[in-house]
This record gives structure tokens, C-alpha cells and sequence, in this order.
């Protein structure tokens, strides 16, 4: 039954992870949720100052607006700033990073709320903390309802908005010529970014989060020229990497975290040679059609 | 020169914009009649592109508006019509061709809805128009530039509008596409609707158009080709530029108006 909560978890994680990923990459703003990982820390410690309790939906929305507001420093800087892409970026979030780490060291030292327990999430323990009603029922580890939650609430997101992120996603001013809001998608993407990261800090920590944003679009990516096949292939990697990591964490008796991470690694490497679209096998090939089709069109 | 007309479709009324505070577009003042296919001429840097990304409010003007069909741009958008440059895209995008050529229904079909049946008839129709019907299943990626341009064309079209705007649709196509892209514009400004064009070529200026702006930062003439492609007026708008200019007088000389005639100013 661990087994089961643990690879749940994973799976629900990194797929919440791996669909907003899928619109981070194809933005170039991969490094984007690495930033917002790290920049709603003062989100969540304000979050605690103004309920008093590490209440996990007070938390939530400390930290999407704060990732939210992330997203407005980094544009500032670097529309009007004049600054570059990746500069804004790594000033915003290291800045923001600190002060969060200020606000607990210098007012909330008396309370169990850390770097550790902020960041350094462990998903060895989502079978142990138990969801308990009221009436003393076990509802289940906390984490799968937490993070089922969240996935709801992005396939939500990405299924109402569909066209509306994909257009913005790849023509932005096309998409303000025919009245869609870039900004207001942007936010709504960054605030979900937001969310999910946190929500899933606490159950699997910061490390595997950015590896689960990152690495199963990108293999999707590889794999696919479809994006509606990428977004169901991020699914399939998502449980495969989930499954494969606990499954590696056992035979070497390490850790859960890093196995899957380590997983989701390897899968990306072998899209990276294998793949039929992007992969080094098929470079040469595709570029022969290419050549071909132009020729045949001329 | 500068002509204006009675009920324009669309107005630009003393439009400056500035990047980083200089000036890119300055004191623009026009009126263009529907019907007219318009071509926006002038040297490298002239603001031909700003112009039109004003227009549609993808750059802030520093001072001035534009009206579009006597309204904001917000309120008649599903009647106006954008194709960028190119180059403003990734084509390694993962779509289709039918994918973003659908772009165009989207502001018609309005939040949360999908893309239904009719919509499809008519992206299929506009690919057709542009002959690339049988590239509809084609992965982006693996269209050359022409054909890349062919598909921003379609979705254009598919817009269904009143009003379109292109940004260099010659730019890296070859001449076969070249004369099917301009019969179609030519054929839409038939049906009485109004097409702008930032173009590069002089020499097919005469030819194509019936309207010409010319530009240079502020704006040098705007009228009826015939009226405005004269020597004096091109030698103004590209002002030093010696080469360029004896070329013009060339164009000028060879009489390539005459060619022009034949089709008439539609007003």
C-alpha cells in the first residue's frame, strides 16, 4: 500500500508538473518555474504571518500570487528595464528567494516552518501523514488530495483554455490582434505554475518539482510534433517515471526523490536518441524530407 | 501629399511612437478608402511595420490614435485581420498546418469554445485558396519559407475580415507564390474589401497596388499610386540614397504606369 500512495503521488505530481511544463518549454521559459520555485518562498512565510497556521490552501494562494508577481518583476525588467531575458530572471528570483529566507530566520524561528519543510519536501513520508476527519475517518495520505486537487484544477485550466494558451503560447501578438489576452494568460499559466510547484513542494520537494516541470515535456517534445499527442505523452512519462523511480529507489535502497528524478533523466536521454522527431537517429532523415518537400514545392 | 478621403475604413490621426523615447513614427496623419489594396513603402527602419503594429495596438503610441471602420480596434476586431512577418514564430512549433491556419477562427468562436465542423470547411477552403490544401496534416516544421508564408495567408483569410493587414507576405516566397499571393489580395479588393501591405519591392509597386503609402518615418505622401510613385515624391521618402534613387527614375521612366491604368483606381 506505501507503494501505492508513494507512486500515486508521484504520478499526480509530476503530471500536474509535466502539462504546465509542456507550455513553459515551448515559451522558452523553462527556467521560469525554476525561478518561481525559489521566488514564492515570502509568499508562503507571509501567508503564515496572516493566518497564524500552515493551513496549505492559505499557503497556496500566498504563494500564486507571489509567483504571479514574479512573473510581472521578470517582464518589467526586461521590457521596460531593457534587461536581458535570463538576467531578469536570476536577479528576481534569488532577491525574492532571500527575503523569504529572511522572514523565517528573523520571525519565524520559533515555528516549524523552515527551508526544510518549505523546500525540502520528502515523499518517502506521503504514506505516514494521514488526512484524519473530524469523526476520526482516514481519509487517505493528505498529499494525494492535495495534489489531486491541483491536478484537477490544471487540467481545469488547460482544458477550458485550451486554444487561448496554445495561441498565445505560439503567435502572442496574433493572439492580441484577434482579442485574446496574452497577459491574462500569461498570469493565469504563471499562477497555476505557481500553485503547483508549492503544492507539490511539500510532498515531493523543490528538486524533483523543477525536474517534473522540465524533463517529461521535454521528452515529449522529442517525441511528438502534435501537441495534444505531447500533453498525453507527458501523462505516460509522468507514470513511468513515477513508477520506474520508486522502483529503482528500492533495488538500490536510496532515495525516492533522486531515483525518480534520476529516471526521468534517462527517459529524456533515450527520446534524445531514439526519438522519431527530434532524436539523433531520425536529424538526418528529416532532413532529407525537408529538402525533398521544398524541392517538390518549388 | 497627403489625400484623404470621406468615410474611410480606416483612420490614423496624428499618431507618434517612440522606442526607448525616439521617435519610430512621427505625427502620422492619414485616411484610406475601402476597396483599395494599399501598399506601405519606404527605406529599412521607416516604421512601415510600427505603423501597422500601432494600429493594432501591439505597440503603444506615444500620442494620437487610429480608428478602425470610424470605432476602436476593440470593439470591430473580428472584422479586422493581422499577418505578422515570418519571422515572429517558432516553426518548430508543434502544430500542424490546419492547426494554425484554425488560429484565425479562434477570436470568432469566443472563450472556452472549440473549433467545430464549419470552422474547419473553412480553414480548408482558405488552404485551398493558397493552394496548399494538400499540406493540411503537414507538421509546420517541414514547410519552406514560402510555403510558411502561404499558411499565415490562410489563417489571415480565414479571419473572414473586413480589413486585413500584412507585413512583408513577399518576404523570402518565390515568384510563382508571389503572383498567386497578390491575385488573391487583388481579388479580395474586388470584393470591396481593404488589404495593407508593407512592401519592399519597388518595382512591382505600380503593379500591385492602387493606394500607396509612403513612409519615412513621418509620412511622405498617401493617395492613388499614379499620384504619389512619382520621382520627386520617392527621392523625398528615400532622400541620399543615390543608387536607389536612379533606379527609381528608371521605374519612373520606363512609364510603367501605363500598366496601371488599365485597372483603375476602385475608391
Amino acid at each position: 500500500m506505501e507503494a501505492f500512495w508513494i507512486i500515486l503521488t508521484g504520478t499526480l505530481v509530476a503530471t500536474s508538473c509535466g502539462l504546465l511544463g509542456n507550455y513553459l518549454i515551448l515559451r522558452r521559459m523553462a527556467m521560469m518555474g525554476d525561478a518561481i520555485s525559489h521566488a514564492v518562498l515570502p509568499g508562503i512565510v507571509l501567508a503564515f504571518f496572516l493566518t497564524g497556521t500552515r493551513d496549505t490552501i492559505a499557503m497556496l494562494i500566498g504563494a500564486g500570487l507571489l509567483g504571479v508577481l514574479t512573473t510581472f518583476i521578470i517582464d518589467f525588467l526586461h521590457k521596460r528595464g531593457k534587461l536581458q531575458a535570463d538576467a531578469s530572471i536570476g536577479v528576481t528570483f534569488t532577491s525574492l528567494f532571500a527575503i523569504g529566507i529572511i522572514l523565517i530566520s528573523a520571525f519565524a524561528g520559533q515555528v516549524d516552518l523552515d527551508q526544510d519543510c518549505v523546500l525540502y519536501g520528502e515523499i518517502a513520508y506521503v504514506p505516514i501523514d494521514l488526512w484524519i476527519s473530524n469523526g476520526g475517518t482516514i481519509l487517505g495520505p493528505r498529499a494525494i488530495w492535495i495534489s489531486g486537487g491541483v491536478l484537477i484544477l490544471v487540467l481545469l485550466l488547460i482544458s477550458l483554455g485550451y486554444k487561448e494558451l496554445y495561441l498565445t503560447t505560439f503567435d502572442p501578438s496574433y493572439a492580441g490582434v484577434v482579442g485574446i489576452s496574452v497577459g491574462l494568460w500569461q498570469a493565469l499559466l504563471m499562477g497555476a505554475v505557481s500553485m503547483t510547484t508549492v503544492a507539490s513542494f511539500e510532498s515531493v520537494g523543490a528538486i524533483l518539482v523543477v525536474a517534473f516541470l522540465i524533463a517529461p515535456p521535454a521528452t515529449a517534445y522529442l517525441l511528438t510534433t502534435r501537441f495534444r499527442t505531447m500533453l498525453w505523452l507527458t501523462v505516460g512519462i509522468a507514470f513511468l517515471t513515477s513508477t520506474g523511480g520508486y522502483v529503482l529507489a528500492v533495488a538500490i535502497d536510496g532515495s525516492i526523490a533522486g531515483a525518480m528524478a534520476t529516471i526521468a533523466g534517462i527517459l529524456f536521454a533515450i527520446a534524445f536518441v531514439f526519438g522519431p522527431e527530434g532524436g539523433l537517429m531520425s536529424r538526418r532523415k528529416k532532413q532529407a524530407t525537408l529538402e525533398e518537400s521544398t524541392v517538390s514545392a518549388a | 501629399m497627403i489625400k484623404h478621403v470621406e468615410n474611410p475604413v480606416l483612420e490614423v490621426h496624428d499618431l507618434t511612437v517612440s522606442y526607448a523615447r525616439k521617435p519610430v513614427l512621427w505625427d502620422i496623419d492619414l485616411t484610406l478608402p475601402q476597396g483599395s489594396l494599399v501598399g506601405i513603402v519606404g527605406p529599412n527602419g521607416a516604421g512601415k511595420s510600427t505603423l501597422i503594429k500601432s494600429i493594432l495596438d501591439l505597440v503603444p503610441a506615444s500620442s494620437g490614435y487610429s480608428k478602425l471602420f470610424g470605432d476602436d480596434l476593440a470593439n470591430v476586431r473580428r472584422r479586422v485581420a493581422y499577418m505578422p512577418q515570418r519571422e515572429s514564430v517558432d516553426w518548430d512549433f508543434p502544430a500542424s498546418v490546419l492547426d494554425v491556419v484554425l488560429m484565425g477562427r479562434y477570436g470568432k468562436l469566443g472563450l472556452f469554445k472549440r473549433p467545430r465542423k464549419a470552422d474547419r470547411e473553412v480553414a480548408h477552403e482558405c488552404l485551398r485558396k493558397v493552394g496548399m490544401e494538400a499540406f493540411a496534416k503537414r507538421q509546420i516544421s517541414q514547410l519552406s519559407g514560402g510555403q510558411q508564408q502561404r499558411v499565415f495567408l490562410a489563417r489571415a483569410l480565414a479571419q473572414e475580415a473586413d480589413l486585413y493587414f500584412m507585413d512583408e507576405p513577399f518576404a523570402g516566397v518565390d515568384a510563382a507564390t508571389e503572383k498567386a499571393i497578390i491575385g488573391l489580395l487583388q481579388e479580395m479588393a474586388e470584393q470591396n474589401k481593404t488589404v495593407v501591405v508593407v512592401h519592399h519591392d519597388l518595382q512591382s509597386v505600380v503593379q500591385y497596388f492602387n493606394w500607396v503609402l509612403l513612409l519615412n518615418m513621418r509620412l511622405v505622401a498617401s493617395g492613388p499610386t499614379e499620384q504619389v510613385f512619382t520621382n520627386e515624391l520617392l527621392q523625398e521618402a528615400y532622400g541620399g540614397k543615390l543608387t536607389l534613387l536612379t533606379e527609381v527614375s528608371e521605374l519612373v521612366q520606363k512609364g510603367q504606369f501605363a500598366a496601371r491604368e488599365k485597372q483603375g483606381y476602385r475608391g
